[in-house]
């Protein structure tokens, strides 16, 4: 047995040392760029030749090729097949992201979107042709108008980000409306980045606001912060330490008797769905991420959608086209005219993310309402077993319950030479991605973990056993391992400094990969 | 419920171990007075089936642009996506996986994305290109915000053949944001200079080629009126198709390129989502939105990639941030990849010629028609026409017959006189013959 | 010798002559990490007292460099641009930030010495 461990080990480090004659190792296949592999004449697809005619480009012709690498159909599905193996994802394993939600993404999904009624429609059809297409969002909307308990939703956002901007920009046409020239807006220390980006692009000065040693904003500072010149306080609800703001009625009344607006950043509105209803706690606005929430797939960082509710008093101001419905069917409002005279205009191209709607659609009614507040009931379940399980190995930050999400921070490596990154970076040579580190901001070497209620009790149990047993040996003194993880994966640690040092953004011909990153 | 694991003794067992007596008990922090004790008033679960059977139900009522004879464009074009690419992005480890800011765990989408900024840098003739934006639409407003930061002002002049929903995209940042811009009016025949507007305020000039109406046109002389005034030259492509064949914005001296890329390897899907391209010159890299994946080597000194000059992004700077972007549109940029790895250099020309020939053929066709006039000396694959009645009804008479007959310009300007009687009509390589035939014929009818 | 002075933003200060030589210290160098940029001032811009003069980015994060005292931007360091490094290297010596002309001498009187600002960053763990 110890001989046997003896020969893995000195194996794997022989292993790491490199060398196998392709550079492979075993199912971890060096995969060059697209670019290595250009060979000309050959070509992907086969296209007919070009009828004659005479051009219509006014001289205008591309002088020389592109540039494009020429492949074949095979080299390229191996290609991205190849590329696609160096990834971890929810299909492959528990993905702990907190804020993030990684749930599992229904295939059902997949196949609806994919429907040629759906994806083979162009926006600008007239509108007699496409009455299935607007009667499947306005069954979304009303499907979140439900959720929310709020009166009206702008669809078009294409992300969360996109969502906050949407919401933020009612509440500036609100105040305009009103007369009102209110700059500051409030953010807690704890918010995702977006938010102060979000509120600088609407043209605010962003003001933070401490939280209370319970993790939750500190209502006393944000009562002494109010004041005349306040717009909007952006709230994160449950906030980014995976907690229920309690306090916050007392919160939307402060915040509405100072003649403010409340923005909820509903990225986390998976810890509530079907148990509670955003309007009923005060809010005015709330974007809601359908590719967290509703399971719309995150595609390596996007597409998402960014639907936004909003409550009476930001209604009129919603981003075009708006949805309506008469006698004649369902039409579409383009113009800023008639009941849409006070829109603040245009957010994006077209109608909004309809493959998302698609998508978050399908979800929802796969729950139904009862399934949804079984998955906000699951998601805090499971995260409140992670926080039960854990407590004693890892420092919590704030006691519980938690919602969706668990913050612990590192206090529990003090001494070990094991940073909350290392530990992380174990995780991954565990089969694990890793949860989110470093965020939110108000902890110290924060690890937040989001399981969802997409994960089985059995799996919980490996993953608490796996980080159970990792605080172990850190306690137990091993920080080089830690330091020198992940050693299993494709590659190990990268070079990040160097990256942003000298930036290398493209391939260029001519240029050998290593060379050009030194 | 089929996507949830826990069963009910799981569920008392993780109670147990917590020590709470109900789920209840775990949403305590939340004022009693806004819990639900039942569900909202919505339908109940229901199996694959019965949802597959309702969102069809829902399918079944729109006309599938494939299935008709379809000439639409004006930003959004019907092209052929081989079936590899479909497949591709639907493999777990691309579709289900998260923004790739573990490089370790991620090296598929990053060296994808790294791929993604060189093609798009490669067709738009720039030196680099980021991973992506939403569409192109907020891709050129993000661009003119660029143009403000480089130069410091705070100007914007916006071309008549700026396709409208970037120009209102553009226009509504500029209320909230605060910076000016000169919207020009809707210039179907696109003799409008705008060189002589360019003045010591002047962040940028936002012109597209193809534009709007589908001229074509070299932008070379207001790139250098641009520059001698020390503003940006910002350049529109709403059909990616285009680079295939037309001179790229790179070679006329833009120094921002911001273009929608839904023609390579993404559906119609009625609008959205859609993938934006943004490009621009390196020595702007610091000012640009969005993320961008860069190359490195890892602690064995292997080539590898990683999201780098993250201190622009919204979650390091906050509200100091280029943009407020964070989710962009992975997926569909993948799509484009794997799409544009199949053309190289070859059928990506190919395709280009095919659309090109394909709408000088449907040009000369619908121009011999009584009452419609071309109003285009130049286009890539779409043009406008001059119909001797208002487009729309002419439209919706066409689509009874099963012609998707193309864009009226009043679905954009429904208050302009001007506008009323043009039609703007796209020709793609998934036109047929009889495609044509059929527009021509249904147009000839429908205008006797 | 030179009398150099420290802020509490962990900028340096050395006077020569009417003008001063700025960067950051080896405790805010160590803080930060690795730079990877630096943003500079235009030679010619009137900078303020405490008021935002460059910026310092390492991988993870940025950092304004505030200007430790009012006055002209005569000269800046155009070699960080191509080695940044320098910064963590050489804090005091080859990463120098900028040379300002002083436009209020009492100004300096507002700055730590040496022994004031270690017992500064004494007093920060």
């Amino acid at each position: 047995m110890s001989e046997w461990s003896q020969a893995i080990g000195a194996f794997g480090r022989q292993a790491a040392a490199a060398e196998t004659i392709s550079g492979n190792r075993g199912l971890m296949i060096e995969e060059p760029l697209l670019f290595e592999r250009d060979q000309p004449g050959r070509c992907g697809v086969d296209l007919p030749a070009p009828p004659p005619v005479a051009d219509r480009l006014g001289g205008l012709r591309r002088g020389g090729p592109t540039g494009l690498p020429g492949l074949s159909e095979p080299q390229v599905v191996r290609h991205f097949t190849r590329l696609s193996q160096k990834n971890y994802a929810i299909d492959t394993g528990l993905y702990p992201l907190g804020s993030c939600t990684m749930k599992h993404n229904p295939r059902l999904n997949e196949k609806l979107a994919r429907l040629p009624g759906f994806a083979d429609l162009h926006p600008l059809q007239p509108i007699s042709t496409v009455q299935g297409a607007l009667e499947l969002i306005d069954t979304l909307a009303h499907w979140l108008k439900v959720l929310t308990g709020m009166p009206a939703v702008a669809l078009s956002p294409a992300a969360g980000a996109h969502g906050e901007l949407c919401g933020m920009m009612c509440i500036r046409a609100a105040l305009d409306a009103r007369g009102e020239k209110r700059t500051r807006v409030l953010v807690p220390e704890s918010a995702h980045g977006t938010n102060p980006a979000t509120a600088a692009a609407c043209g605010f000065t962003v003001d933070a606001i401490p939280a209370n040693a319970r993790g939750r904003v500190d209502l006393a500072a944000l009562k002494a912060k109010l004041g005349p010149d306040v717009a909007a306080i952006m709230l994160t609800n449950p906030n980014t330490c995976g907690l229920f703001e309690d306090e916050i009625l007392s919160i939307a009344e402060a915040v509405h008797e100072a003649g403010a607006y409340f923005y909820c950043d509903g990225a986390n509105f998976n810890a509530i769905v079907g148990r509670v209803r955003p309007a009923d706690l005060g809010i005015d606005g709330m974007h809601i991420n359908l590719h967290k929430t509703f399971s719309t797939p995150h595609g390596g960082g996007g597409p998402g959608a960014g639907p936004v509710v909003l409550a009476q008093s930001l209604a009129a101001f919603a981003p075009l086209p708006w949805l309506v419905h008469d006698q004649n069917g369902f039409r579409l409002v383009e113009q800023a005219q008639g009941a849409a005279a006070q829109t603040l205009g245009r957010l994006k191209g077209n109608h909004g993310q309809m493959g998302m709607f698609v998508r978050a659609l399908a979800y929802m009614m796969s729950h139904g309402s009862d399934g949804l507040r079984q998955v906000s009931s699951d998601a805090v379940l499971n995260a409140n077993y992670l926080l039960a399980e854990l407590g004693d190995h890892l420092t919590p930050s704030f006691p519980g319950p938690c919602m969706h999400e668990v913050l612990f921070d590192d206090r529990f490596l003090e001494g070990t030479g094991v940073a909350t990154l290392d530990f992380a970076k174990a995780l991954i040579d565990e089969g694990y991605h890793p949860m989110t580190m470093y965020f939110p901001l108000v902890v110290h070497g924060a690890l937040l973990m989001e399981p969802t209620e997409t994960e089985p009790k059995e799996g919980l149990d490996r993953f608490i056993a796996v980080v159970k047993g990792l605080a172990q040996r850190a306690k137990a003194g091993d920080a080089a391992a830690f330091r020198a993880a992940p050693r299993f994966t494709p590659r190990r640690r990268l070079d990040e400094t160097a990256a942003a040092r000298k930036p290398v953004l493209r391939w260029r011909p001519g240029e050998a990969g290593r060379e050009a990153a030194e | 419920m089929r996507y949830l694991p826990l069963t009910d003794a799981d569920r008392a067992a993780m109670l147990a171990a917590i020590g709470a007596d109900s789920v209840e008990a775990l949403f305590r922090d939340v004022p009693r007075s806004a819990r639900l004790d039942r569900p909202v008033d919505l339908p109940r679960a229901m199996g694959e089936l019965e949802v597959e059977r309702a969102l069809a139900r829902m399918a079944a009522r729109n006309m599938v642009a494939g299935a008709a004879a379809g000439f639409l464009g004006a930003g959004v074009y019907r092209h052929h996506v081989p079936a590899a690419v479909d497949h591709l992005i639907q493999r777990g480890e691309f579709l289900t996986s998260y923004t790739p800011y573990q490089p370790e765990v991620s090296q598929g989408t990053l060296q994808a994305l790294f791929e993604f900024q060189t093609q798009v840098a490669l067709i738009t003739g720039m030196e680099v290109a980021n991973a992506s934006m939403y569409d192109g639409a907020t891709s050129c407003a993000e661009a003119v915000m660029m143009a403000n930061r480089v130069t410091r002002r705070h100007k914007a002049i916006l071309a008549g053949d700026v396709h409208p929903h970037y120009r209102e995209t553009t226009t509504t940042h500029a209320r909230f944001a605060g910076f000016e811009v000169v919207a020009r009016d809707p210039d179907p025949a696109a003799r409008d200079d705008l060189a002589p507007l360019v003045d010591g305020d002047t962040a940028c000039v936002v012109v597209q080629n193809p534009g709007f109406f589908g001229h074509v046109r070299d932008f070379s002389a207001l790139a250098e009126a641009c520059h001698r005034a020390g503003a940006l030259l910002v350049v529109i492509v709403t059909e990616a198709v285009s680079l295939g064949l037309v001179k790229p914005p790179g070679e006329m001296g833009a120094d921002i390129v911001a273009a929608e890329g839904q023609s390579i390897g993404n559906p119609l899907t009625f609008g959205g989502p859609h993938v934006g391209l943004f490009a621009t010159r390196e020595k702007f890299v610091r000012q640009m939105p969005g993320r961008l994946a860069g190359q490195t080597v890892d602690v064995e000194g292997r080539r590898g990639w990683v999201l780098t000059l993250s201190t622009r992004e919204q979650h390091i700077r906050r509200e100091k941030a280029t943009s407020n972007i964070c989710t962009n549109s992975g997926l569909c940029a993948l799509a484009f990849t794997i799409h544009m790895a199949l053309l190289g250099d070859a059928g990506f020309t190919r395709l280009a010629e095919i659309n090109h020939a394909h709408a000088v053929m449907l040009a000369e066709r619908l121009a011999a028609v009584p009452g419609v006039a071309l109003f285009n000396d130049t286009f890539f694959n779409e043009f406008a026409l001059r119909l001797k009645r208002p487009a729309a009804p002419v439209v919706e008479a066409l689509a009874g017959r099963g012609v998707l007959a193309g864009v009226p310009a009043s679905r954009f300007w429904p208050d302009r006189k001007d506008m009323e009687d043009l039609l703007i009509v796209a020709a793609t390589e998934t036109n047929t013959e009889e495609d044509m035939a059929a527009f021509a014929q249904g147009l000839r009818e429908v205008l006797r | 010798m030179s009398t150099v002075k420290y802020t509490k933003d962990h900028e340096w200060v050395r006077v020569e002559g009417d003008t001063v030589v700025v960067g950051i210290t080896d405790y805010a160098q160590t803080q930060l990490g690795d730079v990877v940029y630096v943003e500079l001032p235009e030679v010619g811009r009137r900078v303020q007292k405490g008021k935002e003069a460059a910026v310092v980015e390492s991988v993870k994060a940025a950092s304004e460099v505030f200007a430790p005292i009012s006055g002209e931007v005569i000269a800046v360091n155009a070699e960080l641009s191509g080695e940044p490094g320098r910064i963590n290297s050489d804090p005091l010596g080859q990463g120098w930030f900028m040379k300002l002309r002083i436009a209020d001498p009492k100004e300096m009187d507002d700055l730590m010495d040496e022994t004031a600002y270690n017992g500064f960053v004494e007093g920060l763990h």
